[in-house]
């Protein structure tokens, strides 16, 4: 499989912050990528430096086969990007910014447009100082997602939508990828990557620190069981791999890690299993392990 | 009910704020006014060292056309260096207080409301008009400097206490004139920029008709008394000093305020009062290309501009006559001309005026691509198929044949309001052509500004001392004998425009010639930096 886009060993600085250290990313064609990170980790660096509106300092950066700092123009032609806090042009209308947009991209599909503000529920005829966060987001989005692109750049897309118009992008999404288009999105809504996104890469501090298919991640990580049992559950707790054994009036609960599933699993039937509750670890679990000292350092000064 | 008092809540904390984000922006506006009175002090007795020289200089001033620039004429017949400072200085120390009163109180109002950072200030503990309060007493403690450095500046060269101080105040009470008009039009419009432009357009008018009503007879007729900036130097210092003309200013200042608290109570925070409307839900062909965005978000500006400096362009134009007859009856005058007709030498200095008014406006222009960056449309744009190098040449493209626009719509109305007169029609061709022959000039500027800006949007505004450089120059470069090297800073200096035949193409070649050079640097640059993030 080709990849749409690839970042090695990216870094950039503004003086003397390090905004990204040597980031690795990569957007395999056809899929859809989660770009996850709190504020501040260097997502929108990021992306800034994919668009070629920032020079890399040093590291190698393909977009679509090309150089985003030297092909800007041919590049712009086959992707289309949404940034995560819209500024309208105040004079011109919602229309008329969608219009420009899709025309200085080389064009757009007339009906598609319709369709989107329709689905949208977005009214082109307020100026751009009228509309709301949402409104303006929609506008943005509407703009890309009428390009006949083959990589949609999305940074944080949904901030400011509601949670119907959050329904409708994650469709529009599904269509995009199902027409072939490779999508990076980046999010801090964990639901939203985890129902979207063929793979994930977390960056923290401007590197990346997992990146990977969800099944892949989920690999990394435990998963929580919940059991009844018969048998006395000491020597469960016992068991190499098991962490956070807590035993309560027969009911067990537990994290266990995915290497030693197996020997968990054994030794909860040896002790006459009732009911066996697995949940895999979700998208917020593994996110907050890659931050989770932070949370404890706060709470520790806290 | 919110109580008069609560409405003013924390008023004290907002000035405390506005005089820390303007630390910078305010000394440098205060001072430079006072540095101007101070070089006018220190200057003047130089050049005019002695009374009959003096008087050489009241004779030149004793004409419409040099009193459109400068005062009424006070101490004409006995012209004192106190008397010639008042008459030729103060409106040019008044209009910048103007401007820094304008934009100071849109600052702290209007534009704070546009971004909604006085959304999240209002939500605090703090009275609804506590901003515009605020922002008023910034603009008195501004213009209160404005008054003591004059006034001081004044005093250091030997001149009489009582009028200097008289001075002063006529100049920080005409900034504070203007702080109130700003917090009217603050009111009116829902931008900041269009807020500015209003005041700056009432400062305009205010210019216009104290230059026609002290165009038309000495010491100014009904017409002058109706312009804020008449009411300083009506004040007559070192002439005949009264002080009355300050109660005019001090009723203007406080009605401003009433007016302005009246509108404000109508009003949601962040709207105007004029209604935004619906517009269409298709862009026009004419809006798909750089070029046609630039257009799109300057048009209003130049059809304003154009209106206004055509309505200028014309009331000068019709003054030529009284230029003419002026020096038909005073064979002195003839001689100051130095063989140059004056009719001539009138066109020229209209054409230059208006020449450095386009250079402003060029630079309000080139100056549109740093909020562009800054507020993330040039991102989106970038973000399409568009390069940097065409979207940063479109503007410029825009912004020069805009300036050329405006140079022939000037140039056409000095011409067609001296043709009201006695001139015959072929005036209107030439002074169109020499006004227009300062585009050139107008084109270093615009590559000065473009330059700055491809080094880093920031320092793109720096450009405005060259204009106010040029500026300075223009208007007084000839009366203070300073070095050509020094006069050749301004690229308005090395242009004789009027009679056309004396007009050289070499400098029009070298100046072309610099401005291209400037223009590809500020776009080479522009496309090797990093674009600033909104």
């Amino acid at each position: 499989m080709s990849a749409a886009l690839k970042i090695q060993q990216l870094h950039k600085s503004f003086g003397q912050v390090k905004a990204l250290d040597g980031l690795d990313l990569s957007v395999q064609t056809g899929q859809v990528a989660g770009f996850l990170g709190p504020n501040g980790a260097g997502k929108s660096t990021a992306i800034r430096v994919l668009l070629g509106l920032l020079r890399p300092d040093s590291g190698s950066v393909e977009v679509l086969g090309r150089h985003p700092w030297d092909d800007a123009v041919e590049l712009h032609r086959r992707l289309a990007y949404v940034p995560g806090d819209v500024s309208l042009w105040p004079n011109l209308t919602g229309g008329e910014a969608i219009d420009l947009l899709c025309r200085l991209r080389g064009g757009a599909d007339k009906s598609r447009k319709a369709e989107l503000l329709d689905r949208f529920e977005l009214d082109p005829t307020k100026k751009g100082r009228t509309y709301s966060k949402g409104n303006r987001q929609k506008v943005a989005l509407v703009a890309a997602l009428a390009a006949n692109v083959e990589l949609l750049v999305l940074d944080e897309p949904t901030s400011g939508l509601d949670p119907l118009m959050e329904t409708v992008f994650q469709d529009c999404i599904a269509e995009a990828k199902t027409a072939g288009r490779s999508v990076l999105l980046s999010s801090h809504i964990l639901a939203e990557v985890e129902k979207l996104c063929d793979s994930v890469t977390i960056i923290r501090s401007g590197r990346a620190v997992q990146s990977g298919t969800l099944a892949e991640l989920r690999q990394l990580t435990r998963t929580t069981i919940i059991a009844s049992i018969d048998g006395s559950p000491e020597r469960l707790a016992e068991l190499p791999g098991v962490h956070d054994f807590v035993a309560d009036k027969g009911v067990v609960t537990f994290d266990v890690d995915h290497d030693r599933m197996a020997t968990a699993v054994q030794a909860l039937g040896a002790l006459g299993v009732r009911t066996l509750n697995s949940a895999p670890p979700s998208l917020e679990q593994l996110f907050l392990r890659q931050y989770g000292d932070d949370l404890v350092a706060q709470e520790v000064s806290a | 009910m919110t109580t008069h008092r609560e409405s003013l809540t924390a008023t004290r904390d907002l000035v405390r704020f506005a005089l820390r984000r303007d630390r910078i922006k305010l000394p440098i506006w205060v001072g430079g006014i006072g540095l101007g009175m101070l070089y006018a002090v220190s200057a003047l007795p130089t050049v005019y060292a002695t009374p009959e020289e003096r008087q050489v200089r009241a004779d030149l001033m004793d004409s419409p056309a040099a009193t459109m620039m400068s005062g009424p004429g006070y101490g004409l017949d006995n012209y004192s260096l106190g008397a010639m400072i008042t008459n030729e200085m103060v409106l040019w120390l008044a209009v910048p207080a103007a401007m820094m009163s304008i934009f100071l109180v849109i600052r702290h109002t209007r534009a704070e409301e546009e971004t909604g950072r006085a959304e999240l200030v209002r939500s605090a503990v703090v009275g609804r008009h506590a901003a515009p309060v605020a922002a008023l007493i910034v603009a008195l403690i501004a213009n209160a400097g404005v008054a003591v450095l004059t006034a001081l500046a004044m005093m250091s060269g030997d001149l009489a206490v009582g009028d200097s101080v008289a001075v002063g105040v006529g100049l920080g009470m005409t900034g504070l004139v203007f702080a109130g008009v700003a917090t009217v039009t603050a009111q009116l419009t829902e931008h900041a920029r269009s807020a500015s432009s209003l005041a700056m357009a009432v400062v305009g008018t205010a210019f216009l008709l104290r230059a026609i009503g002290d165009a038309a007879e000495p010491g100014g007729n009904l017409v002058s008394w109706l312009s804020p900036l008449a009411w300083g130097q009506q004040m007559r210092p070192f002439v005949d000093l009264r002080w009355w003309p300050l109660l005019l200013a001090g009723a203007v200042v406080l009605g401003t305020v009433a007016v302005a608290y009246a509108l404000s109570g109508r009003r949601d925070v962040g709207a105007g009062l004029l209604p935004a409307r619906l517009g269409k839900a298709e862009a026009s062909a004419s809006l798909s290309t750089p070029f046609g965005l630039a257009f799109r978000q300057q048009r209003a500006s130049v059809i304003g501009w154009g209106t206004g400096l055509f309505i200028f362009a014309v009331a000068s134009g019709s003054l030529s006559d009284s230029v003419t007859e002026a020096v038909a009856e005073n064979p002195d005058m003839a001689e100051v001309f130095a063989g140059q007709n004056p009719t001539d030498g009138f066109y020229a200095t209209m054409a230059l005026f208006f020449g450095l008014l386009i250079a402003a406006f060029a630079v309000t222009s080139v100056l549109r691509l740093r909020s562009e960056e800054r507020s993330g449309h040039t991102e989106a744009v970038l973000a399409t198929a568009v390069s940097r190098s065409r979207w940063i040449s479109a503007w410029l493209a825009f912004t020069v044949l805009a300036s050329a626009f405006l140079l022939a719509v000037s140039g056409f109305g000095i011409g067609l309001g001296a043709v009201s007169g006695a001139a015959g029609a072929t005036v209107i061709g030439e002074v169109t052509l020499a006004t227009m022959a300062f585009l050139p000039a107008v084109l270093v500027v615009i590559g000065v500004a473009a330059a700055l800006f491809g080094i880093r949007p920031g320092w793109s505004v720096w450009v405005w001392f060259l204009v106010g450089y040029a500026f300075f120059f223009g208007m007084f470069g000839a009366l203070l004998d300073l070095p050509d090297l020094i006069a050749d800073i301004s690229p308005f200096s090395h242009l004789t425009v009027m009679p056309l035949d004396q007009l050289d193409a070499v400098p029009l070649i070298a100046l072309a010639v610099i401005a291209a050079g400037l223009i590809s640097v500020g776009r080479a640059l522009f496309q090797h930096r990093d674009l600033d993030a909104p």
